[in-house]
């Protein structure tokens, strides 16, 4: 290669290689470190409080803009039945948008279920929603930045840049996720975020006549749902996943899945 | 070198240039990562603004107090007092202005959904006086015989 070749291709390939540098930009880690937010939030169930009106699926349906009728929901409610010989049998018809009404158990293919009073060992309700996870595997998942965890740890999906490619929806161990049919678009629970930023409480949170729902802030030592989280026996779902949940449960068996 | 081996490399560097600018125009400016990093943090920051600004529905029963004086005082003492006034009237949105009037629900499914009898022994469900629907006064509207704001067997 002659000498002035040699300059040729390397100007030609320095410029090239800077332009698509520029298109990464460089993070600072000092900035996530000086960042310390002093506000997290963070949710409690106490299952022994949850009576099963399903009035906080309602709430959210309504709050939130989710077609009442439509076989999906942001929060839900399942109910569990352990029998004495050790089955565990559980439902949740329509999410539990109109409450339990009947002691028949659907088991879906298998129909419905009826159990004896005189067979139950226990029988509870345990409501779920989006987690909102530390490590949130569906944000890792997202090929277009569409969905993303907030400040104060709240997980969102834009609306305008989601694309519908439903990586999230089978990311999520816990099922949270799903298509919007009026909007189109990937759907979940937003603690409403509209709400909380706002002074509020959350929709189901306001709706429920027991107090089995609260949300507050784990960062305020004087915060109710910090302290329970301190000072109590609470319990997260799949912890095995490693994606450190943010709704705590006061009363989960480990049958709980 | 011969110029057939530069031609196709100007043509991908032309190509690399052009994704470049066609991303800086279509990526909006406040795209970024926050205190979160790109991990979980990457993301259109004004979308954050957005969903503060979603409108609220819910008002919570003390936003009754003011003009239902009445009902607000009688559910306060009776063994409902626990049941925001929402629950069974749906959202207040803007009433009285939008709705003017919010439903009132007489259905017998908004009682059952607390007071059919289920069998559960370990949740709150086990104190809350229990009904069999399929034979409770079957034709008839609970609110016909329960008043729904004072539902007092006594002052039936
Ligand atoms: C600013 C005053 C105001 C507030 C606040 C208000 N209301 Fe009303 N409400 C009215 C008026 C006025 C009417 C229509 C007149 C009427 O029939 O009593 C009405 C009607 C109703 C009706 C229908 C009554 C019927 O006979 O059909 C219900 C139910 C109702 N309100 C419930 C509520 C609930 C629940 C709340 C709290 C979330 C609430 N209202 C808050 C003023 C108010
Ligand atoms: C358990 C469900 C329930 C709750 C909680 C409830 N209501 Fe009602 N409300 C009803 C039903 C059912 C009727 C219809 C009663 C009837 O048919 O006589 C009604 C009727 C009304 C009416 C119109 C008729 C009337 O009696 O004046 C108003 C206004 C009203 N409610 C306001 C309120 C307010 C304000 C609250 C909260 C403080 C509240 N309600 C809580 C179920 C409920
Ligand atoms: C959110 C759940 C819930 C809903 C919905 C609900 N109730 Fe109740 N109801 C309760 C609770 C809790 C009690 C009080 C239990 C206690 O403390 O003794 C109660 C008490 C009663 C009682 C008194 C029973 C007694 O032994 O004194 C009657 C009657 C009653 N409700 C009727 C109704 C009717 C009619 C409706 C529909 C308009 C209704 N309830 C809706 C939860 C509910
Ligand atoms: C025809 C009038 C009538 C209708 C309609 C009616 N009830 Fe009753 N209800 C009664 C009477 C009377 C009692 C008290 C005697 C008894 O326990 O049966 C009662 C008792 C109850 C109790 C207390 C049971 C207990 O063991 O303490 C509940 C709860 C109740 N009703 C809920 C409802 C619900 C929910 C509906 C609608 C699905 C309804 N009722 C419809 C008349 C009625």
């Amino acid at each position: 290669m002659k000498r002035r070749d040699f300059l040729k291709s390397a100007a030609v390939f320095v410029s090239g290689a800077s332009v698509s540098i520029s298109a990464l930009e460089i993070f600072e880690p000092g900035e996530i470190l000086a960042a310390a937010p002093e506000l997290r939030w963070a949710f409690l169930v106490d299952t022994y409080k949850c009576v099963g009106c399903g009035f906080c699926v309602k709430g959210c349906k309504i709050e939130n803009d989710i077609p009442l009728e439509a076989n999906v929901t942001r929060t839900w409610v399942e109910r569990y039945v352990l029998t004495k010989d050790g089955d565990v049998v559980a439902d949740s018809p329509k999410g539990a948008l109109n409450g339990f009404t009947s002691n028949l158990i659907d088991q879906n293919a298998s129909g419905m279920k009826k159990i004896a009073d005189t067979d139950i060992a226990q029988a509870f309700f345990v409501p779920k929603l989006c987690n909102h996870c530390e490590t949130p595997a569906c944000v890792q998942v997202c090929p277009v930045g569409a969905t993303y965890q907030t400040a104060d740890g709240v997980v969102l999906v834009d609306r305008t840049w989601c694309i519908g490619c439903g990586y999230c929806i089978m990311g999520c161990p816990y099922g949270v996720r799903f298509f919007h049919p009026v909007e189109k678009v990937v759907d979940k629970c937003t603690f409403c975020y509209h709400r909380i930023s706002n002074g509020q409480t959350t929709a189901c949170v306001q709706a429920c006549p027991f107090g089995a729902r609260q949300i507050g802030n784990l960062r305020d030592p004087g915060d109710p749902v910090a302290k329970a989280v301190l000072t109590q026996r609470v319990g997260v779902l799949r912890d095995e996943y490693g994606t450190k949940p943010h709704v705590f449960y006061i009363g989960l068996n480990m049958e709980v899945r | 070198m011969k110029n057939h081996v530069w031609r196709p490399l100007f043509v991908v560097i032309g190509l690399v240039v052009f994704i470049l600018l066609v991303r800086m125009l279509y990526v909006p400016v406040d795209f970024n990562a926050q205190e979160k990093g790109y991990t979980f943090g990457y993301h259109r920051l004004s979308n954050e603004q957005e969903w503060k600004d979603y409108p609220a529905k819910y008002k919570e029963s003390g936003y009754c107090l003011e003009c239902h004086p009445e009902n607000t005082a009688t559910l306060a003492e009776s063994a409902h007092a626990m049941i925001p006034c929402e629950n069974c009237h749906g959202a207040a949105l803007q009433h009285p202005d939008a709705p003017e009037l919010l439903t009132v629900d007489r259905s017998r499914e908004l009682c059952v959904r607390c007071h059919s009898s289920l069998f559960m022994p370990s949740s709150g469900r086990s104190a809350i006086p229990g009904i069999d629907p399929a034979e409770h006064n079957v034709d008839e509207l609970c609110s016909d015989c329960h008043n729904p704001h004072n539902p007092s067997l006594e002052e039936m």
